[in-house]
């Protein structure tokens, strides 16, 4: 087991080496730069911010500091705010977008493998359809439609509402709804193709002629084998929902670390790209680690020498 | 668990709240403080006065601080933290006599040497602030800026504790304008010296406004309060104002018709038209000194022809762009120099040149066809070109329309081609584009300060004009005094600039804002964000 | 009390052609993809879902030439008109017929759906298969390539290829930053699929009978992972086309007059504060119909396809 996770740790570290090299390499070779505004800066004033930010060295050198900074864990200060380092705002934005998900995916979690497990139990009569509907439905509304659409119908016409931003467990109601739509429609959807395949197994039938009740053989056996497969893809949901989406956060003014992302992009905020790819890098990895190793509790059948296969 | 346990039972109060309170009525009797609650759209990127850029951070630095001057209710500039100035007869010594009751929220009393000390440290090389330009009017300011000159050699000197001295280095009449501008706010030097990290944190954060800053809520919100040290106290009536941070436009509008805003600007496009032209009361159109415009290049093929530039530019319709599009009252362009700024006769400059923009719709096909000829072009070779602009739906709408227009009246198919804004900016710069889109908003009520964006090589004139009579013109009227001799160079710059086209003024903006109807004494000035230092709630 | 064994001579002729081939393993026969097509017509939900589509796909074709209008045409005097005659589904804030305009972005939508879907498709199942067939080395590599691929950030990725290909082309540039790194999942599949298969008795069965890697690959791993593979691209349709959509809300999408549901969306997003829903309802109700019709006719594929779900 030990030997197991050094190895993966080992691998994770390489593979989170070639995002950061790559990222940077591609972040210089995009065009526009940080400092660059619709005014009349002459180009000593520019010249100073470049050196400022350490810009004026060649590319290899910048790559260099960037690493050696990094392994103090330094994510450097942002070329946009010179109130926030790059450290700060991760602290700042990360807990916000986690809370966010996290009570996303509770709801998805709550409502998704019932709504999958009904539509199972009843496949091909409404109720399934129903179900699917619904859960279909959740994954077919662009989350820029349903926002504005949460706030247009909902927000502003149930008084209690805000219409948006953050402070109070109110403000987290409507983005975190728009947030689990889609976990919820897509862990409804595998639980149901789960649950179909186990219903057809041998032993349920074995279970069931052995005159277990109906709701005994689904919650006993069917439903705990059916959530396997929920729990190998949880850490890929996990991971997305915790960095955060940032149209739901736009949208909703929160003051997440998706939005950063993203505007940082725009913005050639150089190190704020780095800082927030790394970490969103090591959260992946992270969860699959997780899971990973989650999943040899679960299921005593997956041995770890064959690596997770 | 816990946070399940807690989402269901907030459901269910949520619920009972919503049985039992839809009768409305919230509203207890708080009347008792006085919060005017608005959007300032983007987190600003620092409240330090020598490191602002734009209007996320002017917009609150314009509440908390206080220059030299001031604008008054009216938007007049009058003497702020100075009681009073002289200017020398060589008309670039100004001395400023600082006011005796003047003191920094903290309670210090602010000095001449604070203005001295916080100007040469926005020009601070190390300081690396992108507004430094601001102070190059003063002499040595740039060399300083750039490594040529010492700090000593910035001619701004505090002769006592409430005289300052400030030489330039040619008259510039604007200059007393520009004392009140952002960039020029004054900082505490003990606060600063003592702890550099002092504008990060409310706790440190000392100003000289009318109001200080209270509360930030990074990416969330800024809540400024009532400053009981400002000398004028007595004339501010609110008790506060709350800027919230929310990037988006609908949403933020959402939020003003709810009832979470009592005034918002900027407005969604579409609210503008519609508000517009349902005569909302509660829409005001501000005035604003700038002028949106294309960029040609005319260092390319075929943009280097003039009858080109001519042709593209007579081919937009610019009212119906403003009628049908803009929809927010602005105004079809005339110039470069936009409407509302005073001449030396105290009359309205743009008034004075009258219409330099010829629109022909059908003279501007055979201008086309001459001029591509004379660069052995055809129509065809024209639709491989493209308009540059960046990502937003406004811009969008407009490129749109202009393509249409050159389309149908020039029978040319050009492309679209929209970028981030850094790229924009990036390729105008390396001159990696064919017609951009671009807009100049004025930094102070003088129309040098369009007419000066296009002298050779300057760091705004992206279309690479170049022409020695105009840089001379703009050289004549920045070196004298003599209000006749420097508005007739601007009026002859401004011609020939039009008569060359190397880029196409579209139309004048204009600055639309909502308040609700309790709002008063919301000020706007032409070149600045509203004010709200003499505003006030009345509900 | 030994038997007499009796070698007939033409038992040690070659065999002939006929014969040999008798016995080769060949795809499943079209009998089971009768039988799937056959279980799908069962699922009411599925056919509804392949029909929406199919109207879809023939009014992407037509429907841009129904009325008369043209989707760039613009005519300032009649902006943001309500659903009427003229204009069936009203027009834009430049004037333009949106019945002309919502087809012509239904066909360039599903345009970038399955040129998307297909690329995924091609790179998926090479790198996919590659992965699955090579030793475990090369085969840990590949995956974490992979991993690395997904972790880059996707929007720079997308700005450098509309960089490097122009804005001219931004059909090609969706297309491509639509599988950029649409792939992956896709290739996860197949690899994870073939590893299944390779240890599969009758793949052993038949490496044992000395048949070649690629020949096992081709006749009996493709096949059998055809169907998952089918389902993936199915459902890699409707998230290409979502995923444009999310982009040009953040204005990378297609360049107008262009248009595709998303910046239809994106565009009609300003109407609905006042009061010109139907700009936005009309691509809205479109996405959703589109994504909802792909995906019950992927899940009723996937029904159809596992004859463990038959009943």
């Amino acid at each position: 087991m030990a030997k197991y996770i050094i190895k993966r740790v080992a691998i994770s570290l390489v593979t989170i080496w070639a995002i950061i090299t790559i990222t940077f390499i591609l972040m210089h070779s995009v065009p526009g730069n940080p400092f660059r505004s619709e005014s009349k800066m002459p180009p000593g004033v520019y010249e100073n911010l470049l050196k400022k930010y350490g810009l004026d060295k060649p590319l290899p050198e910048q790559y260099t500091i960037y690493l050696k900074r990094l392994l103090k864990g330094d994510f450097g200060e942002s070329m946009k705010s010179r109130v926030e380092t790059v450290n700060d705002m991760i602290n700042r934005g990360f807990p916000v977008s986690a809370y966010l998900g996290l009570q996303a995916l509770i709801i998805a979690l709550c409502f998704g493998p019932a709504l999958g497990v009904i539509a199972a139990l009843n496949q091909n009569k409404w109720p399934d359809y129903l179900s699917m509907v619904i859960a279909i439905l959740g994954i077919s509304v662009p989350s820029f439609i349903m926002g504005t659409i949460f706030i247009q119908f909902l927000a502003r016409n149930i008084s209690w509402l805000p219409i948006a931003g953050w402070g109070t467990f109110a403000h987290t109601i409507l983005p975190s709804l728009a947030l689990a739509m889609m976990p919820l429609a897509y862990i409804a959807r595998l639980m149901r193709s789960s649950m179909l395949e186990i219903l057809g197994q041998d032993y349920i039938k074995t279970a069931k002629s052995k005159g277990i009740s109906k709701s005994a053989v689904v919650l006993k056996h069917a439903v705990r084998n059916a959530i396997l497969p929920i729990v190998s893809v949880l850490g890929t949901l996990v991971s997305n929902l915790l960095v955060g989406s940032f149209v739901v956060e736009k949208i909703f003014g929160i003051p997440g670390l998706g939005m950063s992302f993203v505007s940082s992009i725009s913005n050639r905020d150089y190190t704020l790209i780095m800082g927030t790819t790394i970490f969103y890098a090591i959260i992946l990895i992270v969860m699959l680690l997780l899971v990973d190793i989650a999943y040899v509790f679960v299921d005593p059948r997956i041995k770890l020498t064959k690596e997770g296969r | 668990m816990k946070r399940k346990l807690a989402i269901i039972v907030s459901l269910i109060l949520a619920l009972a709240m919503l049985v039992s309170g839809c009768g409305g009525g919230k509203k207890s009797g708080d009347t008792a403080k006085k919060i005017l609650r608005t959007n300032n759209s983007s987190e600003p990127g620092s409240l330090d006065p020598a490191l602002a850029q734009g209007t996320h951070e002017s917009w609150i630095l314009d509440h908390i601080f206080e220059g030299l001057m001031k604008r008054d209710e009216n938007g007049k500039i009058v003497p702020g933290m100075a009681k009073e100035y002289k200017l020398a007869d060589d008309n670039v010594t100004y001395t400023f006599k600082l006011r005796d009751d003047i003191k920094w929220s903290n309670g210090d009393p602010v000095t001449a040497e604070d203005f001295e000390y916080s100007w040469k440290r926005a020009l601070d090389p190390e300081m690396a602030s992108t507004y430094a330009y601001q102070f190059f009017y003063i002499k040595n300011g740039e060399a300083y800026n750039s490594g040529k000159a010492s700090r000593d050699d910035v001619a701004v000197k505090a002769l006592d504790d409430k005289t300052l001295e400030v030489v330039l280095e040619q008259p510039a009449p604007y200059f007393l304008e520009l004392t009140a501008f952002y960039s020029l706010f004054p900082v505490n030097q003990k606060v600063v010296e003592a702890n550099p990290d002092w504008a990060k944190d409310p706790s440190t954060y000392v100003s000289n406004g009318p109001f200080q800053l209270k509360t930030w809520e990074h990416k969330a919100k800024i809540i400024v309060e009532k400053n009981p040290n400002y000398y004028d106290a007595s004339k501010i009536k609110l008790d506060g104002i709350e800027f919230s941070i929310l990037e988006d436009e609908n949403t933020a509008w959402q939020k003003y018709q709810g009832g979470e805003y009592d005034f918002l600007s900027p407005l969604p496009q579409a609210v503008v038209a519609q508000l517009n032209a349902e005569k909302n009361k509660e829409l005001v159109i501000g005035s604003d000194l700038s002028t949106y415009y294309y960029n040609f290049n005319t260092k390319v093929k075929p943009f280097n022809n003039v009858k080109v530039r001519q042709a593209l530019s007579m081919a937009i319709d610019r009212k119906t762009i403003v009628d049908k599009i803009a929809q927010g009252g602005q105004k079809p362009a005339e110039g470069v120099v936009c409407f509302d700024i005073p001449d030396e006769n105290g009359k309205d400059f743009r008034d004075v040149s009258g219409n330099l923009i010829k629109e022909d719709l059908v003279g501007a096909k055979k201008l086309l066809e001459e001029g591509l000829k004379e660069e052995g072009m055809t129509i065809a070779d024209m639709n491989k070109f493209s308009i540059l602009y960046n990502t937003s739906e406004g811009h969008k709408k407009i490129a749109q329309a202009i393509q249409e227009m050159w389309r149908n009246n020039l029978g040319i198919e050009v492309q679209l081609e929209n970028v981030e804004f850094q790229v924009k900016l990036d390729r105008e710069k390396a001159g990696d584009y064919f017609v951009s889109r671009a807009g100049w908003v004025g930094d102070y009520v003088d129309p040098m300060t369009f007419m000066d964006l296009f002298v050779t090589d300057g760091p705004y004139n992206d279309s690479g004009f170049s022409n020695a009579e105009y840089d001379k013109l703009i050289e004549t009227a920045k070196s004298t005094a003599d209000q006749k001799v420097r508005f007739e160079s601007m009026r002859a710059a401004e011609k020939i600039l039009m008569e060359n086209m190397p880029i196409a003024p579209i139309y004048h903006y204009t600055k639309p804002y909502a308040q609700k109807p309790y709002v008063t004494g919301v000020s706007k000035v032409v070149n600045r964000d509203p004010s709200f230092i003499y505003a006030d709630i009345n509900k | 009390m030994k038997e007499e064994m009796s070698y007939s001579e033409d038992l040690f002729m070659p065999v002939s052609k006929e014969e040999k081939n008798a016995e080769r393993i060949h795809r499943p026969s079209i009998k089971y993809w009768a039988d799937v097509w056959r279980r799908l017509k069962m699922n009411k939900l599925a056919m509804s879902g392949l029909i929406i589509i199919l109207l879809f796909i023939i009014m992407a074709i037509v429907g841009t030439k129904i009325n008369g209008f043209k989707y760039y045409e613009q005519d300032l005097n009649v902006i943001n008109q309500k659903p009427n005659l003229v204009h069936w589904f009203g027009t834009d804030e430049l004037g333009r017929d949106l019945f002309t305009r919502t087809w012509f972005g239904a066909r360039y939508s599903i345009l970038i759906g399955f040129m998307a879907a297909f690329l995924d498709f091609l790179i998926g199942v090479i790198y996919g298969g590659v992965a699955g067939m090579a030793n475990r080395r090369v085969d840990s590599l590949m995956m974490r390539i992979a991993e690395i691929i997904y972790s880059i950030p996707y929007l720079l990725v997308v700005i450098l290829l509309s960089v490097v290909f122009g804005q001219g082309d931004s059909l090609f540039v969706m297309i491509l930053a639509m599988s950029l790194t649409g792939w992956v999942p896709m290739a996860i599949l197949v690899r994870g699929q073939v590893l299944q298969l390779k240890e599969s008795e009758y793949a052993m069965a038949s490496e044992s009978l000395g048949a070649t890697k690629k020949w096992i690959l081709k006749k009996h791993i493709i096949p059998n992972t055809l169907g998952p593979i089918l389902v993936n691209i199915t459902l890699a349709v409707p998230t290409a086309i979502f995923a444009e959509a999310t982009l040009s809300f953040l204005g990378l999408g297609l360049q107008p007059p262009k248009s595709s549901l998303g910046t239809l969306a994106n565009d009609g997003l300003a109407g609905l504060a006042v009061g010109n829903g139907y700009q936005i309802l009309i691509p809205a109700v479109f996405i959703s119909l589109i994504m909802f019709s792909f995906n019950v006719l992927g899940d009723g594929l996937r029904d159809a396809l596992d004859p463990r779900l038959r009943k």
